[in-house]
């Protein structure tokens, strides 16, 4: 893990160092092209803005109005059916909240996590929960409004079968190593 | 299936705010998140240019077809629509290793580029190509080996080993990459759902 953490750290400052120092050995006018290259992030970021804006009103909406705790009210009577432990009915607003919001997920897993303790099985799960699944919501949007891509086809299908195969993989490994 | 989602979101939650006599919930929360929206954007632009302008001369430099030729094995049967060696590869590589190494500032630029270099080979441009969704298959589902964030928030909370969950959280997200891309390959096959 040590590893890893310092692989992470000096991932960038080498990327730095190393593009700009083997393109110019490789006779590229490294400023000319560098600044050529940076002119694109301006316009690229100002095409998300429509796809941002659309999506974060209808989620602030959903997530502000409270309807994730109807709907997590609603779907407690199934997580008795499936005979799962029933501490886990705990866990629906942040496995609803996971793909839609990163920052709003991640207050609702630090809730869980200071209300249950962190060492507790929920406060495992919620870390494990959070780590393991990406804001799919946010991806796809940022991702496909960068080039104007408006029809996902099968890729929102996708995300979100990922979403729910992490929450089930989760809720199955804490149980088993942690439970 | 976006469409019906996104009405889904909204209807839902202007009842929810309605009938819990909180509807003026609805108009604040609209209004900041469109704020919000280009907010995030435009906070985007500054590492959008440093990386863009990186990748440009990694691009120059012949670095980005090089990468793509050294993850070809892998990248041939993911990417078949995708000629070999074309830069895309190169940018999802860069981006799939920024997610992994938990980079998320240096991800998001070369995974608009990845997608930017896909969009050249779309034939359809308004609509998702195969390709697209096998990366963003890929993204969503990629693991984190060090989830920095939540174990920050275990540190907070005075876990006793806040590192702990590392290991069930790499396990959930194999899990989740690997379902991921075996239903991306058969939406594939069966020549995908349109809606």
């Amino acid at each position: 893990m040590k590893v890893i953490a310092e692989i992470s750290r000096w991932a960038i400052p080498a990327f730095l160092l190393l593009v700009p120092v083997i393109a110019y050995l490789r006779k590229v006018k490294v400023y000319e092209v560098f600044v050529t290259g940076a002119e694109d992030g301006f316009w690229t970021a100002v095409k998300i803005i429509p796809y941002l804006v659309g999506m974060l009103v209808a989620i602030k909406i959903f997530v502000d109005s409270g309807a994730i705790e109807i709907l997590a009210a609603g779907l407690k009577p199934l997580f008795n059916l499936l005979g799962l432990r029933h501490d886990l009915v705990q866990i629906i607003p942040l496995a609803i909240m996971r793909p839609l919001s990163g920052s709003g997920a991640l207050g609702v897993a630090t809730q869980v996590i200071t209300e249950h303790g962190p060492d507790s099985f929920l406060g495992k799960l919620a870390s494990t929960m959070q780590g393991s699944t990406d804001t799919t919501f946010f991806v796809l949007t940022v991702y496909f409004g960068s080039v104007g891509v408006k029809k996902y086809r099968y890729a929102l299908k996708l995300g979100l079968l990922a979403d729910l195969t992490g929450l089930i993989a989760s809720i199955y490994i804490v149980s088993k190593i942690f439970g | 299936m976006v469409n019906a989602v996104w009405l889904f979101l909204l209807v839902t939650g202007i009842m929810t705010a309605a009938i819990s006599g909180r509807i003026d919930i609805v108009t604040t929360s609209a209004m900041e998140a469109a704020k919000i929206g280009v907010e995030t954007a435009i906070g985007l632009v500054g590492v959008m240019s440093l990386w863009l302008g990186l990748m440009r001369l990694a691009e120059a430099a012949g670095m980005v077809r090089a990468l793509a030729r050294v993850v070809q094995p892998f990248t041939r049967w993911l990417f078949p629509s995708v000629p070999k060696e074309h830069p895309a590869l190169g940018a999802i590589i860069l981006n799939i290793s920024a997610n992994i190494l938990g980079l998320g500032n240096a991800a998001t630029p070369f995974g608009l580029k990845a997608m930017e270099e896909l969009q050249k080979l779309n034939a359809g441009k308004d609509e998702a190509s195969e390709a697209m969704c096998t990366f963003l298959a890929l993204n969503t589902s990629a693991i984190t080996l060090i989830p920095a964030t939540i174990i920050g928030v275990r540190v907070k909370a005075g876990s006793a080993n806040p590192s702990e969950i590392i290991g069930t959280t790499i396990f959930a997200t194999s899990c989740a990459m690997l379902v991921a891309i075996t239903a991306d390959f058969l939406f594939r096959r069966a020549g995908g759902t349109r809606r």
